[in-house]
């Protein structure tokens, strides 16, 4: 697997949220969280499961609302209350527009073929013209090895593929951020390379990245920041090789002494 | 003593066509109007406004858990008391028919939709689509195909509920039966025969249902 350099662009981040706060019932989702992500970079979130880290993610694209804290993407900028309104629709569409989100079951549009899965995004949100986004798509498609799997359905493809083809429709939208929730968790074993070797190429060249995943080797040779979440809030944070390495949290230790490490020291 | 079968007062075609082509009439018509009741009540029903969603359910469970035969005696005798004017039996129950079949369509309508995996949603909405593209081309193209069923079904029943017409004299297939049989004093041929009519015509639609089934399966 590729490791991209360490070094952080700099300049203004790319994503940043203050405090946000998520209830459910009486349930603290979040419990303050703050986050920032370079433009460029790659930041993983790792915790234990129903710490949060979905949430957050799904709070960064707005499906989840926040109900207190602010949030900022690129140059939009929202400030949440407790029972305060939703954003308009319109503002909420083009906001999410400009972020890709890769989910865990895939999510494939089952009455459509892989490369009309990829362009419908593009053909509905951007009213790109069908020629030209057909041509996007394959391109995509190709991008991440499907090239040959265009015309099929997706209860035709494999886990794998079906994960790939997901990643390809998350970036025909050309997003300014790719959100992963745990891309890989409902994977076959033997398959989940071939989806992580999608996304490291991704990285590689450049894209702002925010992935939830338990893949910790993986983590460690793509990540350029890494935040330990437990139960709605931030434990610790810090480079991939001071959190995966040399965590100095207890219970980040604890929790990341429940994995072998494979490759790498 | 054995009774002795004579088929001859009932068998007839021409006496039983013309009540086919009322109760086919009416099954079509309502089933139609039914059906487009239906879409529009089963979009407020999932409306988030309140002002909308509120009459739609409203409408449906009056409908739903009322039986047939009270909303189209009702339509008939009930009705004209508050309107002032009354309406022929032929509207009445027509009224009833078709308002039946729109509150079972608007929950197979609502049901299709929310039957649609909460990941098609967020993917949808994660792509920045709005909600009415959304909804035209990713959420109903794929609830239409759980619809069908149900309502194929509902349709084979909207076609036997039709015999409820009787009540307020319209000559559909029962009623006309029910004429045969007390001025030829033959109740069990009539009404054989009238079962037979009921069964040819929507065994059928029952098969096409069936496959129908099997086809949104996969």
């Amino acid at each position: 697997m590729p490791v991209p350099t360490p070094d952080r662009p700099i300049g203004r981040p790319m994503i940043e949220l203050t405090n946000l706060c998520k209830r459910y019932g009486a349930q603290d989702a979040l419990k303050g969280m703050s986050l920032s992500v370079d433009p460029g970079s790659v930041h993983v979130l790792i915790g234990p499961s129903g710490c949060g880290k979905s949430t957050l993610l799904r709070c960064v694209n707005l499906l989840e609302q926040p109900d207190a804290g602010s949030l900022r993407v690129g140059e939009a900028n929202f400030v949440f209350a407790p029972g305060g309104p939703m954003p308009p629709a319109r503002v909420l569409e083009r906001f999410r527009s400009r972020i890709g989100m890769v989910f865990q079951q895939f999510d494939l549009f089952p009455h459509m073929t892989a490369v009309h899965n990829v362009m419908v995004g593009p053909r509905l949100v951007r009213n790109m013209p069908a020629g030209e986004a057909h041509e996007k798509a394959l391109e995509l498609l190709d991008k991440v090895g499907l090239s040959d799997k265009a015309d099929v359905y997706p209860r035709n493809l494999s886990g794998g593929q079906a994960q790939r083809v997901a990643i390809a429709r998350a970036m025909a939208m050309e997003p300014d951020v790719l959100l992963f929730d745990e891309a890989t968790s409902a994977l076959d074993p033997e398959l989940v390379e071939e989806v992580l070797k999608v996304m490291a190429g991704l990285a590689t060249e450049g894209k702002t990245m925010v992935i939830v995943t338990h893949e910790m080797a993986f983590a460690r040779d793509i990540a350029h920041r890494v935040t330990f979440m437990e139960a709605g809030a931030m434990v610790e944070e810090g480079s991939a090789d001071d959190i995966l390495s040399r965590p100095e949290n207890p219970r980040t230790q604890s929790f990341l002494s429940r994995f072998h490490l494979r490759a790498g020291g | 003593m054995t009774y002795e079968f004579d088929w001859s007062a009932v068998l007839s075609i021409k006496v039983w066509a013309s009540a086919a082509g009322i109760t086919l009439s009416y099954a079509v018509v309502t089933i139609a109007v039914g059906l487009l009741i239906g879409v529009f009540v089963g979009v407020a029903m999932l409306s988030s406004r309140v002002w909308l969603r509120a009459p739609a359910s409203g409408y449906v469970q009056l409908f739903r858990c009322t039986p047939l035969m009270v909303q189209i005696v009702w339509f008939y005798y009930a009705l004209p008391i508050i309107a002032g004017f009354s309406i022929s039996a032929w509207i009445a129950g027509g009224l009833g028919l078709a308002l039946y079949m729109g509150a079972f369509c608007a929950e197979i309508f609502r049901a299709g939709v929310i039957s649609i995996d909460k990941g098609q949603w967020n993917a949808a909405r994660a792509l920045g689509m709005s909600y009415r593209r959304m909804m035209s081309h990713i959420i109903l193209p794929q609830a239409a195909r759980r619809m069908v069923p149900p309502f194929v079904n509902q349709s084979v029943l909207q076609l036997k509920n039709t015999s409820l017409l009787y009540v307020v004299a319209v000559p559909d297939l029962m009623y006309k039966s029910y004429e045969i049989a007390s001025s030829s004093y033959r109740p069990l041929e009539t009404y054989t025969v009238v079962a037979v009519i009921y069964f040819v015509i929507l065994y059928p639609l029952t098969k096409l249902a069936k496959q129908l089934e099997v086809r949104s399966d996969h």
